[in-house]
C-alpha cells in the first residue's frame, strides 16, 4: 500500500503520455479553413507574362481548376515545385498559380530557370487577394470544382505522396461529379 | 566543406556522450575507478565538440551560405550582423543545438566547480546529464539537422522571422535555455542521490547554488520575452497565457517550489522525497516545454516548425528520462527516512503552504495548456482555453501564495507560539488590510477589489519584509550596533528579501495595468489629435523610411499633458522585403509610474490610420519586479558560504593536484 503513493507520479505521467501520443496523431495542420464548400473569394489580377491582362475568378468558373500559392523567395515553394509540374503534366485539370508577395522580375526569373507549369499566373504583389483566400503560409493549393467553390486546400508543400493518394483522385472524382 | 566539420563535430560530440552516460555509471556502480575517472574529460571533450558545431552554423550564417538548408530559410544577405548570428536560434534546428551546447557548458561547469564534492556523486550526475545529452544529439541527427544541404542552392535566403529581429529576442532564448537546461542539473542531482541512495541535507547543499542559477535565468528569461511581447505584438499586453509562454512558467513554478523545498531540505533535512519529486518535475516540465514548442501538438502564436516524427521523438524520450526517473523514484523513495518532525505552526508548514500553492498554480497552467489537446483527443473539435480561465485560476491561488509569503520568514521552525507570531506581525496586518480596505473603497466595484487585493497583498509582502529586518536588528544598541548587525547578515538572507520584494512589485504592477490602464482605438490622420487618459496625442505626420531590410511606414506622434510637452514617439509600421511579413513596431515612452504607448494599426487610405493608444500606468513594475526577484537569486548565489567553498575546493586541489 505504502508503494502505490510513491507510483503515482509515475502513473500520472503514463497518462499524459497517452494523451500525447493521440494528440499527435491529429494533423495540426488541418486547420478547418472555413472557405472549404464556399464560392471561391473574387479577385482581378494582373497577370504575370502580361501586365495589361488580367485573371479573374470568372476564368476559373466552369472547370475544376487548381490554384497554386506561390513566391520566389519561399523554399518550401521550391520543395515543391517538382510536384506542381508533375500534377500540371497529367492535365486532368490547369493548374493556375498566384504569385504572392513577389517581386515581378524574380518570380519571372524564378520560373524561367525551374519550369513554368502554371496555365497563368496572377501577380498579388501586395498580398491582398492572399488575405480574401486566408493564405497563411506560402505554398498552400486551392482545389475548385466547376461551379467555384473550393473543396480542398493544402497547406504547406504537396509531396508527391499527398498528390497521387489525395489530390489526383479527388480531381478525377470532382471532373466525374460534374459530367453524370 | 564547413558544414560537414560542424555535423561530422555533432556526431563526435554524440559518442562521447554516449562514453559519458555510460562508462562512469557502469564504473561507480562496480567500483571501477578508473572507469569513473573518465566522466570529466568526456564532458569537457563533448563542450569541445559542440562548440565546433556551433561555430560551424555561425560560420555558415556569417558568410550567407545559403546551401545550407537551416541558412536559406532563416537568413538573408541583407539582415544586420546581429540579427544573422541570432538567426542561429531562430529556428527549430539551431535553437536545439544552442540546447545542447548550453546542456554541455552547464555539464563542464559542474565537473569544474564539484572538486569538493565525493568523486562517485560526480560521476553520478555526470552520467545523468549525458544521457540527456545523448538525447538531444540523437534528436538533432536523426530528425533536425542543422546542416543538411540543397542540392540547388537558392540565391537569396527566406530571412529570420521578422517576430524575431528585435533586440530582446536576441537574448530571450539562450537566457530562457540556460534556465530551462540549468533545471537538468538539480535534476541530475537528484537522481545520482536517489541512485546512490544517500538523499540527506549535503546533497540539497549542493544542489542549491545550481538550483538558484538555473532559477534565475529562467526568471530573467521569462521577463525579457514578457517585454518583447510587449514591444513588439503591439497588442499592449504582457502575458498572454500562450502555449509557449506556459511552457516556460510551469518550470518556473516548479523551480521556484523546489529553491524553497531545498532550503527545508538543507537546513532541517525535512521534505527529502518531496525535494527529489520536484527536481524530477521541474526537469521533466523544462523538456515538456521543448516538447510542446517543438512538436506542433499544440498551435501557437509562436508557430514554430510542426513535425509529427520529431513529436514521437521528443515524446519517445520524454517517456524515457522522466518515465525512468519516475520509476526510480518510486522504487527508491520508500528507502529513505522521513526528516525532523515539525509541528503545524512552523516555517515548514509554511514552505509547505508555499509549494502546494506553487504547484496547484502550475498544475492549473498545465490543465489549461493542455485541454485543448484533451478535447481533441477526445474528437470534440478544436478550442482555446482563454485569458479568464488562467485569470480566475490566479486570481484563487495567487493571494493566499502571497500570504504565506509574508508569513514564512517571521515563522520559527520546527514550532512556533500564535500569540508570539501574531504580535510580530499584527502591524504589518494593520497597514495592509488599511491599504486594501483604502482601495476598495475608493474604487467600490469588481475590478476596484481587484486593484485592492493586489496592492493590499504588496503592501503585506513588503510590511513584513519591514518587520523581519526590525526584529533582526533588536538586539543592537544605537544606530551604529544596528548597522553592524545589519552587516553581518548574510547575503542569502537579503536575497530572500529581495526576492519577496520583488513578488511586491511584481503585485503592483499588475493590480494597477489592469485596472488603470486605459486604451483607446481611434482613426487619426496628420494633424488629428486623441485625449487618453489625461494625455493628448497628436499624430503629427508620417513618413516613409528605409532600414536594412525592411521599408516602414513611421508615424511622429507627439504627446502633450496639460499643454506640455511629455514626449515623442515613432511608432512603425514595418514590412520585410525578403518574406513581405508586416510587422507592428510600437512606439513606447517608459516611466516609473506610467507608459505611453502607441500601436499603428491599418492605414485607411488619404494618409490617416487606426491607431491604438495606451496609456499603462506602473506596467514596467511588473518586469522590476521580476528583475528584483533574479538581484534576489544574484544575492542568494553570492552568499559567503558557496565563495568559501569555492576557495577551500581550490586549495584542495592545488595540495592534491588536479584529479583527472
Amino acid at each position: 500500500m505504502m508503494r502505490l503513493r510513491y507510483l503515482l507520479p509515475l502513473g500520472i505521467f503514463l497518462a499524459l503520455a497517452v494523451l500525447f501520443v493521440i494528440g499527435l496523431q491529429r494533423d495540426p495542420r488541418q486547420i478547418p479553413s472555413p472557405l472549404i464548400g464556399k464560392p471561391m473569394p473574387e479577385f482581378q489580377l494582373p497577370t504575370l507574362s502580361a501586365p495589361g491582362e488580367n485573371l479573374s475568378d470568372s476564368d476559373l468558373n466552369g472547370q475544376v481548376s487548381v490554384l497554386n500559392v506561390f513566391a520566389s523567395w519561399c523554399v518550401g515553394c521550391r520543395e515543391e515545385h517538382h510536384v506542381v509540374k508533375a500534377l500540371a503534366a497529367t492535365g486532368v485539370a490547369p493548374v493556375y498559380g498566384l504569385n504572392y508577395k513577389d517581386k515581378r522580375v524574380d518570380a519571372m526569373q524564378w520560373l524561367g530557370r525551374l519550369g513554368n507549369p502554371y496555365k497563368t499566373v496572377a501577380v498579388d504583389a501586395q498580398g491582398q487577394v492572399g488575405i480574401d483566400w486566408g493564405v497563411y503560409g506560402v505554398p498552400e493549393t486551392f482545389i475548385m470544382d466547376r461551379h467555384g467553390v473550393i473543396r480542398y486546400k493544402q497547406i504547406g508543400p504537396m509531396s508527391e505522396k499527398a498528390l497521387h493518394d489525395k489530390i489526383l483522385p479527388l480531381l478525377r472524382k470532382l471532373k466525374q461529379e460534374g459530367e453524370s | 566543406m564547413i558544414p560537414e566539420l560542424g555535423q561530422f563535430a555533432v556526431i563526435l560530440a554524440l559518442m562521447l556522450a554516449i562514453v559519458q552516460a555510460v562508462v562512469p555509471l557502469v564504473g561507480t556502480m562496480r567500483g571501477y575507478a578508473n572507469w569513473s575517472a573518465v566522466a570529466r574529460p568526456a564532458a569537457a571533450g563533448q563542450f569541445v565538440f559542440l562548440v565546433i558545431a556551433f561555430a560551424a552554423l555561425a560560420h555558415a550564417f556569417l558568410t550567407d551560405n545559403f546551401s545550407v538548408a537551416y541558412v536559406a530559410e532563416n537568413s538573408n544577405s541583407a539582415l544586420p550582423v546581429a540579427y544573422k548570428f541570432a538567426a542561429i536560434w531562430g529556428a527549430h534546428e539551431g535553437s536545439l543545438l544552442l540546447w545542447v551546447l548550453i546542456l554541455g557548458g552547464w555539464t563542464v561547469a559542474v565537473a569544474a566547480f564539484s572538486r569538493n564534492l565525493p568523486d562517485h556523486m560526480v560521476t553520478r550526475v555526470l552520467s545523468v546529464m549525458g544521457v540527456v545529452s545523448v538525447g538531444f544529439l540523437c534528436f538533432i541527427l536523426f530528425t533536425s539537422n542543422p546542416f543538411t544541404r540543397l542540392a540547388q542552392p537558392p540565391m537569396e535566403g527566406r530571412d529570420l522571422n521578422p517576430l524575431l529581429q528585435d533586440p530582446g529576442l536576441v537574448m530571450h532564448p539562450p537566457v530562457l535555455y540556460m534556465g530551462y537546461v540549468g533545471m537538468s542539473v538539480a535534476f541530475a542531482f537528484a537522481l545520482a542521490a536517489l541512485i546512490g541512495g544517500r538523499l540527506d541535507s549535503t546533497w540539497a547543499r549542493w544542489s542549491r547554488p545550481w538550483t538558484t542559477v538555473a532559477w534565475l535565468f529562467l526568471t530573467v528569461g521569462i521577463t525579457a520575452g514578457s517585454h518583447w511581447a510587449y514591444n513588439e505584438l503591439g497588442w499592449g499586453g504582457w502575458w498572454f497565457w500562450d502555449p509557449v509562454e506556459n511552457a516556460s512558467l510551469m518550470p518556473w513554478l516548479a523551480a521556484t517550489g523546489l529553491i524553497h523545498s531545498l532550503a527545508v531540505t538543507e537546513k532541517r533535512g525535512s521534505f527529502r522525497i518531496w525535494t527529489v519529486l520536484l527536481a524530477i518535475l521541474a526537469f521533466s516540465l523544462s523538456l515538456l516545454g521543448t516538447f510542446l514548442v517543438r512538436s506542433g501538438v499544440l498551435t501557437s502564436v509562436h508557430a514554430f516548425a510542426t513535425d509529427p516524427t520529431r513529436g514521437l521523438y521528443v515524446l519517445g524520450f520524454l517517456t524515457i528520462v522522466v518515465g525512468g526517473s519516475l520509476a526510480i523514484y518510486a522504487w527508491r523513495a520508500p528507502t529513505i527516512a522521513g526528516g525532523n518532525r515539525f509541528e503545524f505552526l512552523s516555517r515548514e508548514t509554511m514552505l509547505l503552504g508555499n509549494n502546494l500553492f506553487l504547484l496547484t498554480i502550475c498544475a492549473f497552467v498545465l490543465l489549461g495548456t493542455l485541454y485543448p489537446l484533451v478535447y481533441d483527443a477526445l474528437g470534440l473539435g478544436k478550442i482555446s482555453v482563454g485569458f479568464p480561465w488562467f485569470n480566475v485560476m490566479f486570481l484563487l491561488f495567487a493571494p493566499p501564495l502571497a500570504v504565506v509569503m509574508g508569513l514564512g520568514p517571521l515563522t520559527r521552525w520546527q514550532s512556533d507560539d500564535p500569540q508570539a507570531l501574531w504580535r510580530r506581525v499584527r502591524s504589518a496586518c494593520l497597514v495592509s488590510v488599511l491599504v486594501f480596505a483604502a482601495f476598495a473603497l475608493y474604487h467600490f466595484s469588481w475590478a476596484g477589489l481587484k486593484v485592492a487585493l493586489g496592492i493590499g497583498l504588496a503592501v503585506w509582502i513588503a510590511a513584513t519584509t519591514v518587520v523581519n529586518l526590525r526584529g533582526r536588528v533588536k538586539p543592537g544598541t544605537g544606530l551604529a550596533g544596528k548597522w553592524r548587525i545589519l552587516r553581518r547578515q548574510s547575503r542569502s538572507y537579503y536575497g530572500m528579501l529581495v526576492a519577496h520584494l520583488g513578488v511586491a512589485v511584481f503585485a503592483v504592477g499588475i493590480a494597477a495595468v489592469s485596472v488603470w490602464g486605459i486604451d483607446r482605438n481611434v482613426r487619426l490622420g496628420p494633424g488629428d489629435s486623441a485625449d487618453v487618459g489625461g494625455y493628448t496625442f497628436h499624430f503629427q505626420s508620417t513618413k516613409n523610411i528605409a532600414g536594412p531590410n525592411y521599408e516602414a511606414d513611421q508615424a511622429t506622434v507627439l504627446v502633450t499633458r496639460g499643454g506640455e510637452r511629455v514626449a515623442v514617439l515613432y511608432p512603425q509600421k514595418r514590412r520585410y522585403d525578403a518574406s513581405g511579413q508586416v510587422m507592428t513596431e510600437s512606439g513606447v515612452d517608459g516611466g516609473l509610474t506610467r507608459d505611453l504607448y502607441v500601436a499603428l494599426g491599418e492605414p485607411l487610405g488619404d494618409g490617416t490610420w487606426s491607431v491604438r493608444l495606451y496609456t499603462k500606468p506602473f506596467v514596467r513594475w511588473i518586469w522590476g519586479g521580476g528583475l528584483l526577484m533574479a538581484v534576489g537569486g544574484v544575492l542568494a548565489i553570492s552568499d559567503r558560504r558557496y565563495r568559501i567553498a569555492a576557495y577551500r575546493s581550490r586549495a584542495h586541489s592545488a595540495v592534491q593536484g588536479r584529479p583527472a
